[in-house]
């Protein structure tokens, strides 16, 4: 597969990584297949990203960047392959020789260190922003309500949403929601954050108080896999940029490398299509 | 967003504060920012000053026409429904509040409570059946609707009532072997009340499942998902994030399933079973005053479908919240923030 060559590539310092107890947050995903129907979308995707990297993921519409992202916490289940965090396999357990397909309870108890953030905020609208961001550490981690509370307030704070903690998400705007999102995906305290295209269905002018947060996530030493289309953004915040197309992993590298020296076609031309003319190579 | 808001609101409260012919320039300050205008040009422009002229209202002719017809008409009904002697309403104050009418109207409510409760139960779990990803529960749950839907609900009183005829006795114990824990005549367990919460409540489960299923399935996809990205629990996610705004969508419907349940009660007269209309028909059986008698009924439905629409108003307007950008006033709050508008314009123009 051209995908697993393309992840073999990658520098030798990515692939060896430290198994000790200190690592939070190293994502490795391996040979990782998924077809819905007929169609295939992931074919046999290789990716690992280092504790505390950034990693955003590019390309064209359709070419399953989306679909990699969700498949991350469990969202999709993977046909095949494997994906682990911290060496702790996704969804299934190693017993023995065989892999245990784990419940429901186990699952969540996995998502609570992943946090993920969507394209469509998917915020709870007929919970205020404080009660969003306050009800998972509740029932998913089982900390007092004054606590979920006061540490929501905190999160609301630290994205600039402070004043409106007892708003519902429809008298927000846009970007006002995504940032309560963001908020609510921090709560559990994550090692790794998982966005879906978080500024797509933003306003433009909007985009950026959005950008700006995530930005500052970025030197937290949280693990974030970022799906965009921003591309001055990505360039901006990444470790490493991951160029997908039609269910493989067809570049990745640093953002110089792959936004002024990409080797594959199949990027340049993509690149060439969305880039503004300022960055054009 | 917030700060433009309030600037606006200021520049317009403070050419409104300024009394009688404000300065000409106070107007335009107060629409330049609301518009967007640069101040230069509300200066620059010569605006003639509206302020000291009188708003005429609007007139609306035919709307006063309208409003005279359908007066004059409801009028009429009223002076008919009060001056027809054929009415009786003295026959129907005498027994409106009279004890055995009074003890039909309390067997209607009890029949309408358990079995609307326990019908709204047993529909929540057979929406839920019907969701689920076993095809087994999915095709009985199916079945269910399907045949309770569509039988009289009148034949399914009487096959209940007369159980005893198709099973003799009723008895609980592993199904196949000979092992009974206990045995029944059908006779003595399916009693009138009996039959007639059943039939109501097999009834009244088909139709709710249908409804909160309908009502699960309103809402959106991406709340789940938001829900189990968070961890948060089957059974919370249920009934913390899809059934609040599942309710939104739920609540018309089963307001309408219970109201039409509380007339439906009537339909176990066929059981001899003495509610509020099997109550009424007996006693206008023995004094003939068949027309008011059954106005004695209606009027006791009247009475109970408006208490409902008041609860139903209510509930409705909790499930709203968040779903409606500001909720709007309830009648009682308008009618507060109307006399409270009303006196504080009194007092303006005894000032001015």
């Amino acid at each position: 597969m051209t995908a697993a060559a393309t992840a073999a590539n990658a520098p030798a310092t990515k692939t060896a990584a430290p198994k000790d107890a200190a690592t939070r947050g190293l994502v490795e995903i391996t040979k990782v297949r998924k077809s819905f129907g007929t169609t295939e979308v992931l074919k046999g995707v290789s990716l690992t990203v280092e504790p505390g990297g950034v990693a955003v993921i590019v390309g064209p519409s359709g070419s399953g960047k989306s679909t990699l992202l969700r498949t991350i916490n469990h969202l999709e289940k993977v046909d095949g392959g494997f994906i682990s965090i911290d060496g702790k396999l996704v969804g299934y357990e190693v017993r023995g020789e065989r892999l245990l397909e784990l419940r429901e309870k186990e699952i969540l108890k996995q998502r609570t260190g992943i946090g993920m953030v969507f394209q469509n905020f998917n915020l709870f609208p007929h919970l205020t922003a404080l009660e969003n961001v306050a009800e998972a550490p509740v029932v998913a981690l089982g900390r007092s309500k004054e606590d979920a509370r006061r540490r929501g307030l905190e999160l609301l704070d630290r994205v600039g949403l402070k004043d409106r903690a007892g708003a519902y998400p429809r008298q927000l705007s846009g970007g006002q929601q995504q940032r309560v999102a963001i908020a609510r995906a921090l709560a559990l305290d994550p090692k790794i954050l998982l966005f879906d295209e978080p500024t797509s269905a933003l306003d433009p002018e909007l985009v950026n108080e959005v950008l700006d947060v995530i930005r500052e996530l970025a030197t937290s030493g949280t693990t974030l896999i970022i799906v965009t289309h921003e591309m001055g953004f990505a360039r901006d915040v990444a470790d490493t940029v991951v160029f997908m197309d039609e269910g493989q992993i067809v570049e990745q590298g640093s953002p110089e490398h792959i936004f002024t020296n990409p080797q594959e076609p199949r990027t340049r031309s993509f690149l060439s299509k969305v880039l503004e003319p300022a960055f054009n190579i | 967003m917030s700060s433009a808001a309030t600037t606006v609101a200021q520049s317009t409260k403070s050419a409104q504060s300024a009394a009688g012919p404000a300065p000409a320039a106070a107007p335009g300050t107060a629409a330049s920012a609301a518009g967007g205008l640069p101040p230069e040009d509300g200066a620059a422009r010569v605006a003639t000053d509206y302020s000291a002229y009188r708003v005429v209202a609007a007139k609306h002719p035919w709307r006063w026409v309208g409003t005279a017809v359908v007066a004059l008409g409801v009028l009429a009904v009223a002076w008919s429904l009060a001056t027809n002697p054929r009415w009786e309403w003295g026959v129907v104050a005498q027994w409106f509040t009279a004890q055995p009418v009074i003890n039909g109207l309390l067997e209607t409510l009890k029949l309408t409570a358990i079995s609307g409760v326990l019908g709204f139960v047993l529909g929540f779990i057979l929406a839920l059946m019907r969701l689920s990803a076993s095809p087994l529960l999915v095709s009985v749950s199916w079945t269910f609707s399907w045949i309770f839907r569509s039988t009289p609900l009148l034949v399914q009183m009487l096959l209940w009532y007369n159980l005893g005829y198709l099973y003799e006795k009723i008895s609980l114990g592993i199904p196949f072997t000979d092992v009974r824990f206990f045995e029944v005549q059908t006779t003595t367990l399916i009693s009138q009340f009996a039959a007639a919460v059943l039939g109501l409540t097999l009834n009244q489960a088909a139709y709710s499942a249908e409804i909160i299923r309908g009502g699960i399935l309103s809402v959106d996809q991406g709340q789940l998902e938001a829900a189990a990205a968070l961890g948060i629990p089957a059974w919370r996610r249920s009934t913390r994030i899809v059934l609040p705004q599942a309710m939104r969508a739920i609540l018309p419907n089963a307001f309408n399933e219970i109201i039409g349940l509380v007339k439906g009660t009537s339909i176990v007269y066929v059981l001899a079973y003495s509610e509020l209309f099997y109550t009424v028909q007996v006693i206008y059986n023995r004094t003939q005053q068949v027309l008011p008698l059954l106005l004695v009924a209606t009027l006791w439905y009247v009475v109970i479908t408006s208490v409902l629409s008041v609860f139903q108003y209510y509930i409705e307007r909790h499930y709203s919240k968040g779903a409606v950008r500001n909720l709007p006033l309830t009648p009682l709050q308008k009618a507060r923030k109307f006399f409270a508008t009303h006196a504080v314009a009194t007092n303006r123009a005894r000032s001015l």
